[in-house]
């Protein structure tokens, strides 16, 4: 009679197990909650977890590195107008707050969609008269970064609709076709393989709500365009340029797919 | 590459192929035919016999064949496999050869909306990085050696 009681415990206890496993599933009581939004699962549920940590911890958080460059530069006048960012928009904790979860975005001045790099050297053309930084350069990462970081737990919420349409829709084109020697599309790894290995990585859903992002195996910050560089490159394929029409429409549609996932620049992946 | 018997394989693409350059011709275009035959290629590519040794080394290479970047095989020494294609393991007891050589130089005859990259195939491809334009992954023996690799897989 002991036994059967200690083992109906035992069953309880593994069945109570199993029914807080999967609350913590729904719930995030495991941490992960806040980062699966629907069946869209930010790149951080992908990550193992010392990763994790060290995207949590601002102190551990080698990206931090770059919002704090970024949020020098926001105040410090740089080009002909004697301006700084601060002069027009103030207090970015204030003016920035959610800015990012809208970009890349529809730009009526050059009538296309823009990611939030063009807009800020954008900016800096127009109302700084200062060179535009260039592509992956310090500046550039550190001004991203530290404009996307104000919107930091932020659901993603770029707008397909209206006139972003047409460029969505090159980005979607993009995201589907399939390219390089080895003859893969975004879609062929990220859409239905995820959580599969390829060799040593896991495979994500790519998701971009973290970029800029520290890699681990870049040992340094970059953007989500140097990322898709690297996944061309590995498919084989001639890569776009920086800025490319092809490379932001493909941005907006990768953003649009993580809609109402969390901001989480500066996330770190491996 | 230097040793006497594969530098008599590549005499023979060459010749096959009626080219000059027996290095070139290893990656030349036009590929040489071959005859789909009810979902299989039963003709060896170049009438020379496959050396699974060379196999072996191709399907590990990352930058070659990097087969083990999908697909688990019997090659312990090798850490992390993938996961995203079949388990090769014991996969000659489940292919004919012909049906092995098909998959290897083109898996999307049979399945069109697979994965898997053609290893022997330079058409229909969109943007391919311009050093390796014209070129399949393989060299029809390469396809060979892979195949032969394969049905020791038993």
């Amino acid at each position: 009679m002991k036994y059967v009681i200690a083992g109906a415990m035992v069953a309880a206890g593994l069945l109570a197990h199993g029914a807080v496993r999967a609350a913590d599933a729904q719930t995030g009581g495991d941490g992960l909650g806040k980062y699966i939004v629907g069946d869209k699962r930010s790149g951080y549920v992908f990550a193992e977890p010392d990763t994790r940590a060290m995207q949590d911890d601002d102190f551990q958080n080698p990206g931090m590195v770059w919002v704090e460059a970024g949020k020098q530069l926001w105040s410090t006048p740089d080009g002909a107008a004697g301006k700084s960012c601060q002069t027009c928009h103030g207090d970015a904790a204030t003016s920035m707050k959610g800015v990012a979860t809208h970009y890349p975005k529809f730009n009526p001045r050059v009538g296309k969609v823009i990611d939030l790099e063009q807009r800020i050297d954008m900016c800096r053309a127009k109302a700084l008269q200062a060179k535009p930084y260039p592509w992956e350069s310090h500046e550039l990462l550190a001004m991203t970064t530290f404009i996307k970081n104000q919107s930091r737990g932020m659901p993603m919420n770029v707008a397909v609709d209206g006139p972003a349409a047409p460029f969505f829709e090159k980005g979607k084109e993009s995201f589907y076709r399939r390219r390089g020697q080895l003859d893969l599309s975004c879609a062929s790894c990220h859409e239905t393989l995820e959580g599969r290995h390829l060799r040593a990585d896991v495979l994500s859903q790519g998701q971009t709500n973290g970029f800029p992002t520290y890699r681990l195996g870049w040992q340094t910050l970059g953007s989500l365009q140097k990322r898709i560089k690297g996944c061309d490159k590995q498919m084989r394929a001639d890569p776009h340029a920086f800025g490319s029409d092809e490379y932001v429409n493909l941005e907006l549609y990768l953003a649009w797919r993580g809609n109402g996932l969390p901001v989480e620049t500066p996330a770190v992946r491996k | 590459m230097s040793s006497p018997h594969r530098g008599q394989r590549v005499a023979v693409v060459a010749l096959a192929f009626a080219l000059a350059a027996p290095i070139a011709a290893a990656h030349a275009d036009p590929l040489v035919h071959y005859d789909v035959v009810d979902k299989a290629i039963p003709q060896s590519l170049t009438g020379v016999p496959g050396d699974p040794a060379n196999g072996r080394k191709l399907v590990i290479d990352r930058a070659r064949g990097n087969c083990l970047a999908c697909h688990e095989m019997p090659i312990p020494e090798q850490d992390f496999q993938g996961t995203i294609g079949p388990d090769l393991k014991g996969v000659a007891d489940r292919l004919t050869e012909g049906q092995l050589r098909l998959r290897v130089v083109d898996a999307k005859a049979i399945t069109p909306d697979s994965v898997m990259p053609a290893f022997y195939r330079t058409d229909g491809l969109y943007r391919v990085a311009d050093k390796l334009a014209g070129k399949p992954i393989f060299s029809a023996q390469e396809v060979e050696d892979v195949v032969a690799y394969l049905e020791t897989l038993k």
